[in-house]
């Protein structure tokens, strides 16, 4: 059972440890999609004033549904525009939701005996991190707004969306507990 | 004795100097994001008061969308950039 307990401005959290594990995995998944197809950067090892500009990324978005959801374009409706900002900044946003990810991942590892003590940049990354699964769960889902929350409830047991419906459930329910907790 | 002034001509006026456009930052709604939570960001990345981040939440969630910031276009990608750190699904133009 996960617990959520406060001293002073410190969130503590404890997880069971298949908890623990399965948040880990989903963490380890996630930061394996950021990575996904994309070319190591040219710049790393040739030019270090590209390096320096970090201006090599892709101008177009990414093919799975879920990376278009994390990394959205900037402009509606103006392609160039939505192409030049993606070229200097998805590199970045790739970069800082891998390392959020990898924080959480690397704080379940060590998972003291009496919980893991979130300070307020933890709580931050941990936030970022527990909603970006929530949005690759969620779109894999295919929620939709107008959707019937019940009927996603009710799902039965034996329907293939079951398992990940409360595993999405879950996170939301740790998201809105560490929420709570920094308030 | 003076002579008469010679005709000033009328000073050249180039165009009028536009300000350039303030450009916004636009949040749209999206079925993942927990109220609280789009509440909190944008509390701790405008440092917006309590109610006035409620109140941009419930028009993204009642409306579709909201804009949540204004300035130079500079300004309004750093705002997108930082609303998609946070998994808000956000967009910049010119208002």
């Amino acid at each position: 059972m996960t617990r959520f307990r406060k001293r002073k401005k410190t969130v503590i959290v404890s997880f069971a440890e298949h908890e623990a594990d399965i948040l880990a995995n989903l963490l380890r998944n996630l930061v394996e999609l950021l990575y996904d197809g994309m070319p190591p950067r040219v710049s790393e090892s040739s030019d270090p004033l590209a390096a320096l500009l970090d201006n090599d990324g892709p101008t177009s978005p990414p093919e799975d549904v879920v990376l278009q959801r994390l990394l959205p374009d900037a402009y509606k409706a103006d392609d160039q525009a939505a192409g030049e900002f993606r070229r200097f900044t998805e590199r970045g946003l790739r970069d800082s939701k891998a390392s959020d990810a990898r924080r959480v991942l690397a704080a379940l590892e060590e998972s003291p005996e009496d919980g893991i003590p979130l300070e307020a940049d933890d709580q931050l990354a941990w936030l970022r991190a527990l909603n970006d699964l929530r949005l690759a769960i969620g779109t894999r889902l295919d929620i939709k707004e107008e959707d019937d929350y019940s009927v996603w409830e009710k799902l039965p047991d034996d329907d293939p969306r079951r398992l990940t419906y409360d595993l999405y459930d879950w996170l939301g329910y740790l998201q809105s507990a560490l929420l709570h907790n920094i308030r | 004795m003076t002579t008469a002034p010679s005709e000033l001509e009328s000073p050249e006026v180039d165009e009028a100097i536009e300000l350039s456009p303030p450009w916004v930052t636009i949040v749209w709604n999206d079925p993942v994001n927990l109220m609280d939570y789009v509440t909190f960001v944008f509390q701790t990345y405008f440092g917006y008061s309590k109610s006035k981040a409620e109140k941009l939440m419930m028009q993204v969630h009642q409306d579709g969308k909201s804009a949540v910031s204004s300035g130079n276009r500079e300004a309004m990608e750093r705002d997108v950039e930082a609303m998609h750190s946070y998994g808000l699904w956000a967009t910049c133009e010119k208002s």
